[in-house]
């Protein structure tokens, strides 16, 4: 019967499709022999291509060494499993500074000598440049971002919420919630929303009392949550009139306003702020290229290059002198920046020590609460 | 070479290409699931200081001083995080008390070698109870020696929802963490449900197709195929556009008038939507084996059936369905297979609560690199396939499966 042979073909086929969506890690198409390259790794859509205009192009312009793009979302699982399978593909990766520690301790990603650093473009000594913390070990600070919640204007047309508690309150919002699946942000958003004051928020979150209470408030919304996992999925659902309110990385939502012209809305009441590193994947073959791109993304011109683009605060004081306007479009950038003041009434700077400690733990027992 | 001998060989190239790509793997992967000598390997000190403790109180001196050495010496050689991670998962927590109490520890050490200060087993119980009072209980210790163990059953007993409980024994895990258990439950049900959906909407397609003239079967069986050839994530990804709040089936919905615009139904991200996406893709692997099973039975028991007096439903009931039931169970065994295996759809359409097992084995296979773990629910679910596969085979009969 002809059918049989269908059959098996459509296994066959399916199977293929299977292996289709799945690319091997970082398999540089079109690499030629001759010409030098480093893969770099970020968040991929719109921050990626901020970084692509605000670096990526100086830097192969300066050295002819090519920088391949590939995207993840965040976390050390690749970068483990490559280190692990002594097959490293990727070069440089964009990481908070929780996940740089704790790879740095386990030894996946090479220490980076601060002596590297560059001078500011006036002469700024680098340790006095970058904003505090900004450094680790292993981990060059680049920028600052932030987790907000936004509305859609136009689909959201009532009164609008303006305080984080309104992201929780179903009576007064009702309708469905876009947050990131994982407990980053997540948790300390819900405890302040509970109630618990900024400066207590880690303190709570430590105790086991803290996690029920924790869990206690996701659970008041759980049913109406909708869970993204790429960072550009939360403009699109808020976009698409998915849910009514999404947390989000704040350059994303900026991305949609000022780049599609969404009506979109940011609540900056109880933003989380987060550090964002770039740190070498340890036994990478391209060592010294890699270290001189990070060299050359940590100069204040390079983050004011990624800030005319996208809305994320650079890591140096004379970085954030260089911003104005949006490259293309000519918006002014300091309005949409977390770290400018009039957004920063009410902020939590995340703790990233906590988050190195607990991280792994906070992980498992908020994928246990999801799965159930 | 006799011919069987030559036919085998024919075979040499498909057996060798099975063991590399297949066999070879699955089995190291299974091997992941009870056999874990990460931890033994970076800490044999501890483990062999640990070895001759009853598990009561605290363990030796020498414990203390074989820990403190390895943990400092594994920091300065940055592979402890790595091993504070594997136990970590054997008891939640661990890593936070190792990270950060060997910090304080290697600070310790520095002071001591300073002053000159020798650092034996009591200096190390003091230092390290000191820095720590979790270290002066037996919790910690068993973390160690649990971890430590190189054959373990602790993959298994977490796939299961069980824990190690203090006195040695076994126990089921806090009502937080079950969620294995359900999740295979929720699993095996929505496969039931996706293959008796099938089912329901294949037969009478089947049947359709097998009873058209051939020119217009022809271009049914197209249609049938058609959707398979398209990939699985463009058919996932319509059902976005077709399902979502403000999408095509919502907005008909809204301008017939049938909901208001603010009732607009959840259809996907949630069951649902797993439950529709996840029978679209199934579909064509029951309507093919039905069909060509219902091909080969003649009209002509059908007619006969009638003309000896049944009604159209009896003659369904007791001459035409048995007939195909080959193909039932061909496709509904194959549908059923693969659904219990299913994890993209799940994952795009699914949102929380239409999640599958599998979806947790890639997530602990991707993103926490649990292999242990994720190499015990597979082997879990393996199982149970083939146990399934088992009892179809004692009530049906396997060589009763028909593909046509």
């Amino acid at each position: 019967m002809k059918s049989s042979g269908a059959i098996v073909l459509s296994v066959i086929v399916v199977a293929g499709c299977r292996l289709a969506a799945d690319p091997p890690p970082g398999s540089a198409p079109g690499s030629d022999a001759g010409e030098r390259s480093i893969t770099a790794v970020s968040y991929g859509g719109s921050y990626a291509r901020a970084c692509v205009k605000g670096y990526h192009e100086s830097f192969t312009e300066e050295t002819g060494v090519r920088v391949d793009l590939a995207d993840f979302q965040g976390g050390l699982a690749q970068v483990r499993a490559q280190v692990e399978a002594g097959v490293v593909h990727w070069d440089v990766v964009d990481l908070s500074v929780a996940e740089t520690v704790n790879g740095c301790d386990e030894g996946v990603l090479e220490l980076i000598d601060p002596s590297i650093l560059p001078a500011g473009p006036g002469g700024e000594l680098p340790e006095d440049d970058f904003l505090p913390e900004m450094n680790t070990e292993c981990g060059v600070g680049n920028l600052l971002f932030s987790s907000i919640f936004a509305y859609n204007r136009e689909i959201l047309t009532g009164p609008p919420p303006t305080r984080l508690a309104d992201f929780f309150d179903l009576e007064r919002f009702p309708g469905r919630r876009g947050m990131r699946r994982s407990p980053e942000a997540n948790l300390e958003m819900a405890l302040m929303a509970d109630g618990v004051p900024k400066e207590r928020v880690y303190d709570v979150l430590s105790t086991p009392e803290g996690l029920e209470r924790v869990f206690r408030k996701l659970d008041t919304i759980k049913d109406r949550v909708v869970w993204w996992d790429t960072s550009a999925q939360a403009p699109q659902l808020l976009a698409d009139g998915e849910v009514l309110m999404t947390t989000a990385a704040n350059g994303r939502i900026f991305n949609a306003q000022v780049l599609e012209g969404q009506p979109f809305v940011i609540v900056w009441d109880g933003q989380v702020l987060n550090r964002g590193q770039l740190a070498i994947v340890a036994g990478t073959p391209r060592l010294e290229d890699a270290l001189r791109f990070v060299e050359h993304a940590a100069r204040s011109e390079s983050m004011a290059g990624v800030g005319r683009y996208i809305a994320y605060s650079p890591a140096r004081y004379s970085a954030e002198k260089l911003i104005d306007r949006h490259f293309e479009t000519g918006t002014e950038m300091w309005p949409h920046m977390p770290t400018n003041p009039a957004n920063m009434k009410n902020y939590l700077m995340t703790d990233w020590q906590w988050w190195a400690d607990h991280g792994d733990e906070m992980l498992e027992r908020f994928t246990a609460w999801l799965a159930r | 070479m006799g011919p069987r001998l030559r036919a085998a060989g024919l075979a040499l190239p498909l057996v060798a290409f099975v063991s590399v790509t297949f066999l070879g793997p699955m089995v190291n992967l299974l091997t992941k699931s009870f056999y874990d000598p990460e931890v033994a390997d970076a800490l044999p000190e501890t483990m062999s200081a640990l070895r001759d403790w009853d598990g009561q109180g605290t363990p030796s001196d020498e414990a203390f001083a074989a820990t403190a050495r390895e943990f400092v010496a594994a920091r300065e050689e940055r592979t402890l995080g790595r091993t504070a991670n594997r136990v970590n998962r054997v008891v939640s927590g661990m890593r936070s008390t190792i990270m950060g109490d060997s910090r304080e520890m290697a600070e310790a050490a520095a002071v001591a070698e300073d002053a000159g200060v020798e650092m034996g087993g009591a200096f190390w119980r003091e230092t390290m109870i000191g820095i720590d009072a979790r270290w002066g209980g037996p919790e910690p210790w068993r973390a160690l020696r649990a971890a430590g163990q190189r054959l373990t059953a602790r993959h298994y007993l977490k796939a299961l929802d069980f824990e190690r409980a203090p006195d040695g024994g076994y126990q089921r895990a806090p009502e937080a963490w079950r969620i294995y258990v359900p999740l295979f439950w929720r699993t095996f049900l929505v496969s039931l449900g996706v293959t008796l959906l099938c089912l329901v909407i294949g037969y009478p397609v089947a049947h359709m197709i097998a009873n058209s003239p051939p020119k217009r079967a022809n271009v049914l069986l197209l249609l049938v195929l058609l959707p398979f050839w398209t990939s699985l994530l463009v058919r996932t990804t319509s059902w976005i556009v077709l399902l979502q709040n403000q999408g095509i089936v919502n907005d008909f919905l809204v301008a017939i008038g049938l909901i208001g615009d603010d009732g607009r139904i959840a259809m996907i991200y949630n069951m649902t939507g797993t439950f529709v996406a996840m029978t679209h893709v199934l579909l064509p692997f029951l309507v093919l084996p039905l069909y060509s099973v219902m091909r080969a039975i003649p009209p002509a028991y059908m007619n006969a059936a009638v003309s000896l007096g049944a009604t159209p439903f009896q003659a369904l009931r007791r001459v035409y369905w048995p007939q195909t039931l080959p193909g039932v169970g061909a496709g509904c065994l194959l549908t059923f297979i693969l659904a219990i295996g299913y994890y993209i759809t799940p994952a795009l359409v699914g949102g929380q609560s239409g999640q599958l097992i599998s979806n947790m084995i890639a997530y602990h296979v991707q993103t926490s690199l649990n292999w242990g773990l994720a190499a015990a629910l597979a082997a879990l679910l393996l199982g149970g396939v083939t146990l399934l596969y088992v009892v179809y085979d004692r009530l049906v009969g396997i060589d009763r499966i028909g593909l046509g």
